[in-house]
């Protein structure tokens, strides 16, 4: 799929599929700058999470992207700065 | 020693999603057996089970726990907060070191485990859940039910077929005496999917009725193997002390408890189980005259019914004791099937009833006291539960009313 953007929205669909939501946990909050724990993701989740951006983004996240992304701003940043390197190799 | 008592029930059973439902419809003789609605079994030798209806996991759920649950595992954990609700407890208040979990396990979440072999296969290991590292795991109905309720204490899952049913409820009481507060203890399992219907059928001893009332009559001359179905009981187990002191209403003792292995094909020497009887009736200190009623394992294989039929006549007399079999209503739930034996035998003792073993006609050859077709009223105070696992596991249990 080629998109170039990854948004929190997207962000948000991909966890509900893959790990479902936290009831105590509003994801329409201001959730971008929240440890993911808080948010009720444990690493299965985001390791769940990082293949599913990685197989709808055609990318390859390395190994501590999520490990060292511990909130969806900063997993953001990493899915799109890896999105920009993929769109100016091609 | 301390005694320990069962304070808690939870049911999912393809004749009733819950205690009420599932008693009721056992008493009533209600069968839950039916043609696989879960695939289309046409293509395969054996095509009747035992499905639960009616189980919407999304309405017990929450949506975290959906996407990483095989249904043995929704089935449990839905069956796990109902014996936590009838036991009146809340883990909250509770320490957390203080609870553990011990549950069997017979195969493992097939059905989740079959759906990411299909996106494996068809899409690429990019397509594979990351939760398939544990949904698919014998210990996973223990591990998800500790998380749930944050119990710390004590947990592990045993594996030994349909006898594993008792063997954890055993391994239940024994850290409830070495100090666990309480254990949540049974199990539930569940693989109507193809993958694991192949494994059903690889194991051999289904019958290939497609009769629903003709398919699965162990003690009857027509026995020609069984049905197997899905569910099982999970439940709540203290010290009588601890259910005592906070006011719990007790359902009864896990009694007595032996397990013993069958001699290898050809040696000559008897089977076991007879052996396995003696010894759980030996464990809870109690003669075989005692014993009220006999939950029986009640194979459907002609030869491993001769054998437990033996079993049964030998400790107890030709006829002397009566014997039922309500999985005829469930079918063969694996390692499930004890602890829902074991939840009936509680309600039976409660109620003062035998529940019945439906379409069956008991061979004389085997000189049972079976009680068929309608629930027999009966003062219960005690009651065996005889569990045999695939490759020679047997396991007894005995339990009984508090005076």
């Amino acid at each position: 799929m080629d998109k170039h953007e990854f948004t929190l929205d997207d962000l948000k669909r991909i966890l509900i599929e893959g790990a479902g939501a936290e009831e105590s946990v509003d994801l329409d909050g201001d959730i971008l700058d929240e440890d993911f724990e808080h948010l009720g993701y444990e690493s299965l989740a985001l390791l769940e999470t990082g293949g599913r951006i990685e197989r709808e983004y055609g990318i390859v996240l390395d190994d501590d992207v999520l490990t060292e992304s511990n909130t969806p701003r900063a997993l953001i940043d990493a899915v799109n700065s890896q999105l920009g390197e993929t769109a100016s190799a091609a | 020693m301390t005694a320990v008592v069962v304070t808690g029930l939870g049911v999912t059973a393809p004749n009733g999603l819950g205690v009420q439902d599932y008693w009721e419809a056992t008493l009533a003789g209600k069968s839950g057996i039916g043609r696989i609605t879960r695939f289309d079994p046409a293509q395969y030798p054996a095509r009747l089970a035992g499905e639960i209806p009616g189980f919407v996991a999304e309405e017990h759920l929450p949506s975290r726990l959906l996407p990483q649950t095989d249904r043995m595992t929704r089935l449990a954990l839905v069956a796990a907060d109902w014996a936590l609700e009838d036991a009146g407890i809340r883990p909250r208040d509770l320490p957390e070191f203080g609870m553990g979990v011990v549950t069997a396990s017979s195969s493992g979440g097939f059905e989740f485990g079959q759906g990411e072999l299909q996106a494996l296969w068809s899409r690429g290991s990019q397509y594979v859940s990351a939760y398939q590292s544990f949904a698919w795991f014998y210990a996973v109905n223990s591990g998800q039910i500790s998380i749930r309720h944050g119990m710390k204490g004590p947990s592990s899952v045993v594996v030994s077929d349909q006898a594993g049913g008792l063997d954890a409820v055993a391994q239940a009481r024994r850290q409830i005496r070495k100090g666990t507060g309480l254990v949540v203890s049974g199990a539930v399992d569940a693989s109507i999917c193809p993958w694991g219907w192949v494994a059903q059928l690889a194991a051999q001893g289904l019958t290939t009725s497609d009769e629903p009332s003709r398919a699965y009559l162990p003690f009857d001359e027509a026995a020609d193997g069984y049905v197997p179905g899905e569910g099982g009981a999970l439940l709540v187990m203290e010290s009588e002390e601890t259910a005592r002191s906070r006011g719990a209403r007790i359902y009864g003792e896990v009694a007595g408890y032996a397990a013993t292995f069958d001699p290898k094909p050809g040696s000559g020497r008897p089977p076991a189980l007879r052996r396995a009887i003696e010894l759980a009736l030996d464990d809870a200190g109690v003669a075989a005259d005692a014993v009220d009623v006999v939950f029986a394992d009640a194979a459907a294989d002609p030869e491993l019914d001769r054998i437990e039929a033996a079993a049964l006549t030998a400790v107890f007399g030709p006829a002397a004791v009566p014997v039922t079999a309500p999985k005829t209503m469930t079918g063969r739930l694996y390692s499930g099937a004890a602890p829902l034996d074991l939840a009936a035998a509680f309600l039976a003792i409660r109620d003062g009833v035998i529940p019945p073993t439906v379409h069956v006609s008991p061979s004389p050859e085997h000189n049972l006291d079976l009680v068929t077709d309608r629930p027999r009223e009966a003062r219960i105070r005690t009651a065996l539960v005889v569990a045999r696992g695939h490759g020679g596991f047997n396991s007894a249990a005995v339990v009984r009313a508090l005076s």
